[in-house]
């Protein structure tokens, strides 16, 4: 059998191949789909995974909520409860002292608002506007981009000044420099410092339709010197985020006497804690995408196995032809094997390029990230799926005593 | 001298059991020499192909012993029956049996391909086998571009290519005109002629008449078996 040489071996698979194209085209498509969407969806799937990952970056892993539950959280929301005591200054002050916080960096208060902001005859409302401290800044990893910063003197004085976001730059001032603007809100003057780096979208919320202003300002302005929103807070470095979420719990707890997590009026978050269930989520996408291209690549195998099996019943007479004069059974087996080997490499081939062409667009929105090992797997995979599946029919037809081949109809 | 190529000892084989059980041939007892020409006539349905496929190696029997060349072909496994028919037996068909989509070259080097033979061995011996079958001009063509008896003519090629010890026949010119058979007998006796063995089945007192030694079969059974000398 080692005599017949490989361009016959390749001729007769040819042959099989070419004698019924439109068959044959079919089949290679079925396996050219499965491998492509193997491909292709779990590109999308490591995409979304991606982006995930990118946003939590982008919102710090070192940045730590403190929020209230006690029903206080609005800053001029007077309906809490009695027994809740609220976020306040104080609470801020405490998770500032080093001695009982080593791996808090600093923490800022923020009180949120609700205000219209005009420049001209252009108004605006943003869909976040908050009063904190400069320390801020760092704390919600939220850097100026133009501009600069207001201080801890402007703090002091109370004034008028903002830092703003890329939306609501635009839609105050559309190209022109926000830079020492003087806008109106809620009535009194507001002198606009810098504008931030843009974040983009999280969610549903435009992370750059923002204002930021002192504190003192916005309490003076509008909300009053009640409960502040929350307290952002910034540990020393990522690995310490949780001592430092730790030590937030203990300061919290004795600032506002609680005495378990189940009466606790206030509760600690971590960007990345809250994005982990999108993450885990995205995990869950590429593992369902990748079992949905899988099914279809057994379905493409499944093809192959049908056409296998036409094929070899057609030729069945052929093979006792073959066999009459003196064809072992082995050089039958490898004369079909390679024909489904070709069958399913030239639909794994061209599978692959497919899936790697249409993984350079970005689908429903996400940028597909192609990883080898998806190639790799569906390639071999669709090469496997070849020989299993022609292997079992060509078995059959070579192990057929000449005579029974022959008188086949 | 001679020596004997096929011999066979209370051969039978059945199709099915029980009620339906049809015995094709019956405890057949019979010996072949080498570079003989035997005719096996019979009506239809007397047991001359099961007893051609059978010594073809294409079928087992269901008892009784058959050796080829002294090898006792019970005693060959699948792999060893594929060198047998390689090396030992050539087949021609009534309805050809060549392998269709390939040229007629191709057709006639497959054989050669199972024994080893190389490439341009094989292209130089397949038109040597298709100039002596008169087919020369007719290499490149398809099965289905030749008339009938071109067609056999091909599997008579492909039959004496690799030199085999015997060449087995079954009605051979049973789907062919009148001129073709004369051609194809032709063939046949001038393969006889250089030493090859053949085994022929016909209907046709003529290619009887031409045979060294006529068997006639009825019923599965040997009824009358004659040698004429040369
Ligand atoms: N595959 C088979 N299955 C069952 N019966 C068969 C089969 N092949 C042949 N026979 C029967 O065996 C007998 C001999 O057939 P065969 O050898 O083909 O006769 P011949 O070639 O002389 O016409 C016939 O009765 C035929 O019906
Ligand atoms: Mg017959």
């Amino acid at each position: 059998m080692g005599s017949l040489g490989l361009r016959e071996i390749w001729r007769f698979a040819w042959r099989g191949i070419s004698s019924n194209r439109m068959r044959s085209s079919l089949t290679i498509l079925g396996v050219l789909i499965g491998v492509s969407s193997v491909i292709i969806l779990t590109a999308v799937g490591n995409g979304s995974a991606a982006a995930v990952r990118q946003q939590i970056e982008k919102l710090g892993t070192n940045s730590i909520t403190v929020m209230g539950t006690g029903g206080g959280g609005g800053g001029f929301s007077r309906t809490r409860s009695s027994t809740a005591k609220g976020l306040t200054i104080a609470d801020t002050t405490a998770l500032n002292n080093k001695d009982n916080a080593p791996h808090i960096k600093q923490a800022a208060p923020i009180l949120n608002a609700t205000m219209t902001c005009t420049y001209g005859n252009i108004s605006a409302t943003p869909g976040s506007a908050k009063g904190t401290w400069p320390s801020y800044f760092e704390a919600a990893n939220s850097p100026v981009d133009k501009g600069g910063y207001w201080t801890n003197d402007d703090v002091a004085q109370k004034r008028g000044v903002a830092v703003i976001g890329t939306t609501l730059a635009k839609n105050l001032f559309d190209t022109d420099s926000p830079i020492d603007k003087v806008i109106r809100c809620a009535g009194q003057s507001v002198t606009v410092v810098g504008v931030m780096k843009s974040k983009g979208t999280t969610g549903f919320q435009d992370s750059d339709d923002v204002i930021i202003m002192p504190i003192t300002f916005v309490q003076r302005a509008i909300a009053g010197y009640g409960n502040i929103s929350q307290i952002q807070v910034e540990s020393i470095d990522a690995k310490s985020t949780q001592l430092a979420m730790d030590e937030v719990t203990a300061i919290m707890n004795s600032q506002h006497k609680i005495k378990s997590t189940a009466t606790a009026d206030y509760r600690v978050l971590n960007q990345s804690t809250i994005l982990q269930s999108s993450t885990d989520s995205s995990k869950t996408l590429t593992v369902l995408l990748a079992a949905i291209a899988a099914i279809s690549l057994l379905v493409g195998g499944i093809g192959i196995t049908n056409i296998m099996l036409v094929s070899v019943t057609e030729r069945t007479r052929e093979i006792g032809i073959l066999k009459a004069i003196g064809a072992p059974k082995a050089a039958i087996l490898t004369q079909f094997l390679i024909e489904a080997m070709m069958l399913s490499l030239l639909g794994g081939i061209s599978g692959v390029l497919l899936g790697l062409g249409i993984s350079h667009f970005s689908i429903l929105g996400v940028v597909p990230v192609v990883s080898l090992s998806s190639v790799l797997t569906a390639f071999i995979v669709s090469a496997l799926v070849g020989l299993v599946f022609g292997g079992w029919p060509a078995n059959r037809a070579a192990s057929l005593r000449p005579i029974e081949a022959l008188r086949y109809e | 001298m001679t020596t004997s190529v096929v011999k066979v000892n209370d051969l039978s084989k059945t199709y099915g059991a029980g009620e339906t059980a049809v015995y094709a041939l019956k405890k057949i007892n019979l010996e072949i020499q080498q570079g003989d020409f035997v005719a096996i006539m019979g009506a239809s349905g007397s047991g001359k192909s099961t007893l051609m496929n059978i010594l073809g190696c294409l079928d087992a029997p269901t008892a009784g012993n058959y050796w080829i060349r002294n090898l006792d072909v019970a005693d060959l496994d699948e792999e060893q029956l594929a060198v047998v028919r390689s090396q030992l037996i050539g087949f021609v068909f009534q309805s050809f049996n060549l392998i269709p989509r390939t040229s007629a070259l191709r057709n006639v080097e497959l054989p050669m391909a199972y024994q080893g033979v190389s490439r341009a061995e094989r292209r130089r011996r397949a038109a040597e086998a298709l100039t002596a079958v008169g087919l020369a001009d007719r290499m490149e063509h398809q099965p289905h571009e030749l008339s009938g008896g071109q067609q056999q003519r091909v599997a008579i090629a492909r039959a004496l290519v690799t030199e085999p010890a015997m060449v087995l026949a079954d009605e051979p010119t049973g789907a062919l005109d009148t001129a073709s058979t004369h051609e194809i007998l032709e063939l046949l006796h001038e393969l006889n002629r250089k030493g090859t063995t053949v085994v022929v089945i016909t209907h046709e007192e003529e290619v009887a008449r031409a045979a060294r030694r006529v068997i006639r079969l009825r019923d599965g059974e040997i009824i009358e078996d004659r040698t004429w000398a040369a």
